[in-house]
């Protein structure tokens, strides 16, 4: 419908709410007797608890309740969600340790809780927590991936041999092998990708409160997938699902972090049990670098086999990944449901990963935007510079002999991945021009003058969205014609309720404004899974396209025995028939469905529709992405001039917001290729980043201005065409970032630079270099 | 021991008792339940609490409710006209798309505000820079810097 029609830049209507300080986050909400919960954590890596006493905190001012391990462990409830599904080298089941919310004997990172103070106010919880004595053993611990799988390694659990998680194999060994075999040169490489936080600007936080009266638990939380959390969480309380409410308000951003069933969602439950009262738990930014789940942590060795021609021939890749000290459900899918990216858009025939997934005594890990797309595209899109420069091939040439081409999709790449359609040439081609690609050694050569190391730097990265699954999507009309529509996604920034409104809109012919978004409240929302994996577009957008044409359809009967003809047409909103004069608009029928009156005999009343949409094929965004930055020759700092992508995410619904996307997934990228890293104290395992002082956060200064093409070629996987949008911004940041600073550098003989790029980082190499 | 203290809160004088300790932004959010105005670090690094102290910006995570006695205070939810009209900087903000999950986005307007206000006409290397005080992570800042340059001329063109 006009300015709102789905590909129009339609402004967000959530904008206005949360631009006047009108955004719902848990913290905001406060509930009559409402007590606040403060998680007494581990101060060691690894430790044995040898005397917990809570007594002086019990007896301190305003506090309600001190709940430790045996109170979780006699409460009923089981361990939080865990993982399962995969398998050891032997073909034995992955281990997968109890898990429960409070650690009662053993803590295994810094950050584990040990207790749960609940009192009246968050200053009294947080003054009696510092009352609790606590006498820990300290054992020897392991951070890093590296060291955690070697032999002799201290071992998180102690019957977990080697600290081995799982490991997963993809590809066809023998091929890969043989393609090693027959190559006339092998580029090899170590790639460790650096450990880092979501850093969400909200921090976590839940608020529990269980109806005595009703037996009946209510959950207020931040979260990615209401519907799933449901399901995992009743699991842990043992109670049906009917029993849980959860509701999930604004998301102040999550990017995979908060998708979990974290320890303090089950304390506060069961605090508001053993209290009466609703409890409150929202973590200090402080705690979330102790609390939250981080991401990425792996280290690879890489291997690429070329022909003299400079054609792959094979990939060969050694994964190395940290699981931390617990795994739950998603917690370990970074490991290897993104390995695909791996193959990258090239021809390359034979491919083979291994991977093994190592306990450390580290916080859990969760997805964090890209959940290993962004890790494999460094690894391939590195590789491949490291090939062009050893081959003496321009980077872009070597890419484009190896892209695969229009006409032989679908390709089955040496992975999984399956690629139905793409542009890889043309969009290469595009952004080269959009880059000046051409011009760039004069400002190499100008740059230098000024004592800056000016680099250039591409990366062509594809990965896979919207991962086999469904979604769910409800439109319910009220008696006056205006429209409420449910979605089992839940955004967390994406503007997902502006996405839907189009959607509607422009299917029903109802005007945004009266259309009323509603998401993440399970007494709400009948069916999804929620969002993850760049997959809202694609699945919730389908299931609001198949609700919204269920609508039409009942409409144009009952529009048709309005009229008293057989067939109706409708477009815009209007229902016409051409044998008559009359039209009749989607409120008018809207609101004639709620008489019996009005419908053919037979017909339910209402105009109400549901959608389940379900795919069994996942979708390949891709793009190309090149950065010119310079390196100050003095000081290491770097500064990014200019920074293009030609990205293809099929049919655009809204420009504006996917330039939002791509431009905030870069900056992630970019953030962990110049300064963001989770570090550990190697012998106590003391997280060093705990606060944005420690942790450096991308400020608005280090940006050049972002330019964005779209170049869409629609997939026929989902309904509206689209590709995810979500993970390829910082997808193709990083690796794209990582080239860029090792061509201003490779003069000086470098051919590869460690993340995070710090300016001391930066001079050192410089430094080192100009001693040799 | 409660301390009495007595401000402005977007133009309505409010008082109230508080801890000593107790800092300005849990007066706004706990006493005044005004939760537009966030708390998003515990270092005043992240800007998720900027509010205006008699017309200059200030992160009222860093600040008493004490030292805030007598003093006018604007948050977020005392900038569009008050029968709803969005603040030209509140309005450049969706314009531009530039909030996401809205966060970080009440301290960032009232600190564009504060720029616009200080610095008219600033370039946009000069916003960028402003902006230091200030995190956002889901944007890449590029629609807030826009949103405040285009805000910035539409308010010096009012002023003039």
């Amino acid at each position: 419908m006009g300015e709102f029609a789905i590909g129009q830049p339609v402004t967000r209507f959530e904008d206005p709410r949360l631009l006047k300080g009108g955004g719902r986050y848990v913290d905001d909400l406060a509930f009559p007797g409402m007590l606040y919960g403060h998680v007494l954590r581990s101060p060691h890596a690894h430790a044995n608890i040898t005397r917990l006493d809570i007594s002086k905190a019990k007896a301190a001012p305003g506090v309600r309740a001190v709940l430790i391990g045996e109170d979780w462990a006699k409460s009923g409830y089981g361990d939080l969600p865990r993982a399962e599904g995969k398998k050891k080298r032997d073909g034995s089941p992955m281990y997968r340790p109890h898990f429960p919310a409070l650690a009662k004997v053993k803590v295994r990172y810094v950050g584990d809780p040990v207790a749960f103070v609940v009192a009246d106010t968050i200053e009294q919880a947080q003054d009696a927590a510092e009352l609790i004595e606590v006498d820990y053993d300290i054992l020897p611990s392991v951070t890093s991936v590296a060291l955690g799988s070697q032999p002799g390694a201290p071992l998180v659990w102690d019957d977990c041999e080697n600290n081995i998680c799982f490991v997963h194999l993809e590809g066809d060994k023998q091929a890969t092998d043989a393609a090693f075999a027959k190559a006339d040169h092998i580029v090899k490489k170590r790639f460790v990708i650096s450990r880092v936080t979501a850093a969400t600007m909200e921090t976590r936080g839940s608020i529990g409160h269980y109806d005595q009266a009703a037996d009946r638990y209510t959950i207020y939380t931040t979260l990615q997938r209401a519907l799933n959390f449901r399901e995992e969480l009743a699991e842990t309380l043992n109670i049906p699902e009917s029993r849980l409410r959860v509701v999930a308000g604004d998301i102040g951003g999550s990017f995979g972090m908060k998708s979990g069933v974290f320890n303090e969602v089950g304390l506060v439950l069961l605090a508001s049990k053993v209290t009466g009262h609703p409890v409150k738990w929202v973590s200090t930014r402080s705690e979330s670098f102790l609390a939250d789940a981080h991401g990425r942590d792996n280290v690879s060795d890489a291997e690429l086999a070329l022909d003299k021609n400079g054609m792959f021939l094979g990939l060969r890749v050694h994964n190395l990944v940290n699981m931390g000290s617990y795994t739950q459900p998603g917690t370990d899918s970074g490991a290897y449901s993104n390995l695909g990216t791996l193959a990258g858009v090239y021809l390359t025939p034979a491919i083979h990963v291994d991977v093994t997934a190592v306990y450390t005594n580290t916080n859990p890990m969760r997805p964090f935007r890209g959940n290993g797309r962004p890790e494999a595209a460094f690894v391939i899109e590195r590789i491949v510079d490291m090939a062009a420069d050893e081959l003496g091939i321009d980077p872009a040439e070597l890419r484009r002999r190896n892209l695969i081409p229009p006409e032989k999709m679908p390709f089955q790449t040496g992975l999984s991945f399956n690629i139905d359609c793409g542009e890889f040439e043309k969009i290469l081609d595009l952004t080269l021009e959009m880059a000046d690609y051409k011009g760039f050694e004069a400002r190499r050569a100008e740059a230098r003058k000024r004592g800056k190391l000016r680099g250039i730097g591409m990366s062509f990265t594809i990965e896979k969205a919207a991962s086999p699954g469904y979604e769910g999507a409800e439109v319910r009309f009220d008696r006056t014609g205006s429209v409420t529509v449910l979605a089992g996604s839940v955004t967390q920034g994406q503007g997902h309720e502006t996405i839907f409104k189009q959607i509607v809109s422009d299917t029903l012919g109802i005007h945004p404004d009266e259309i009323h978004y509603l998401q993440g409240d399970t007494d709400q929302v009948f069916f999804g899974e929620g969002t993850g994996g760049s997959r809202t577009a694609s699945l919730g957008g389908s299931a609001v396209t198949v609700a919204t044409g269920k609508v039409v359809d009942k409409a144009k009967k009952i529009a048709a025995h309005m009229m008293g003809v057989d067939e109706v047409d409708f477009a815009e909103g209007v229902f016409t028939a051409r044998q008559t004069n009359r039209t009749l608009s989607m409120k008018d029928v809207a609101r004639a469905a709620m008489s019996p009156k009005n419908l053919p005999q037979g017909m339910e009343l209402g105009l109400n529709a549901t959608a389940a949409y379900h795919t069994t094929k996942q979708n390949y965004p891709n793009g190309c992405h090149i950065v010119e930055l310079e390196i100050d020759e003095d000081t290491g700092q770097v500064e990014m001039d200019r920074y293009v992508v030609v990205d293809d995410v099929g049919n655009v619904l809204n420009p504006l917001l996917l330039k939002g996307q791509i431009i905030g997934g870069i900056s992630q990228g970019v953030g962990q290729m110049l300064m963001e890293q989770i570090r550990f104290d190697p012998t106590s395992g003391q997280n060093l980043t705990g606060s944005f002082m420690d942790y450096a956060m991308p400020h608005a200064e280090i940006f050049p201005h972002i330019d964005i093409k779209s170049n869409p070629v629609p997939t026929k996987t989902n309904l509206l065409g689209v590709k995810g949008a979500g993970e390829a911004g910082c997808v193709g940041a990083l690796p794209a970032v990582g080239n860029a600073l090792v061509d201003a550098l490779s003069h000086l003989g470098v051919t590869h630079v460690e993340m995070p790029a710090t300016p001391e980082r930066l001079w050192r190499i410089m430094d080192e270099a100009k001693r040799a | 021991m409660d301390i009495d203290v007595k401000m402005t809160v977007n133009g309505k004088a409010v008082s109230g008792k508080v801890e000593a300790r107790t800092l300005l932004v849990q007066f706004i959010r706990e006493h005044l339940r005004l939760t537009g105005t966030h708390v998003g670090c515990d270092t005043t690094q992240c800007g998720c609490c900027v509010v205006h102290v008699d017309g200059v910006a200030m992160k009222s995570c860093t600040m008493l409710a004490v030292q805030a006695d007598g003093k006018a205070i604007t948050t977020i939810e005392g900038l569009a006209a008050a029968d709803g009209t969005l603040h030209p900087m509140q309005q450049a903000f969706r314009d531009h798309h530039g909030l996401q999950c809205g966060f970080c986005t009440p301290g960032m307007v009232m600190m564009g505000v504060d720029i616009a206000n200080r610095l008219p006409g600033a370039d946009e290397k000069t916003v960028r820079h402003q902006l230091e005080g200030n995190i956002c992570r889901c944007t890449g800042y590029q629609g807030i810097v826009e949103a405040i340059m285009d805000a910035s001329a539409v308010m010096n063109a009012a002023r003039s």
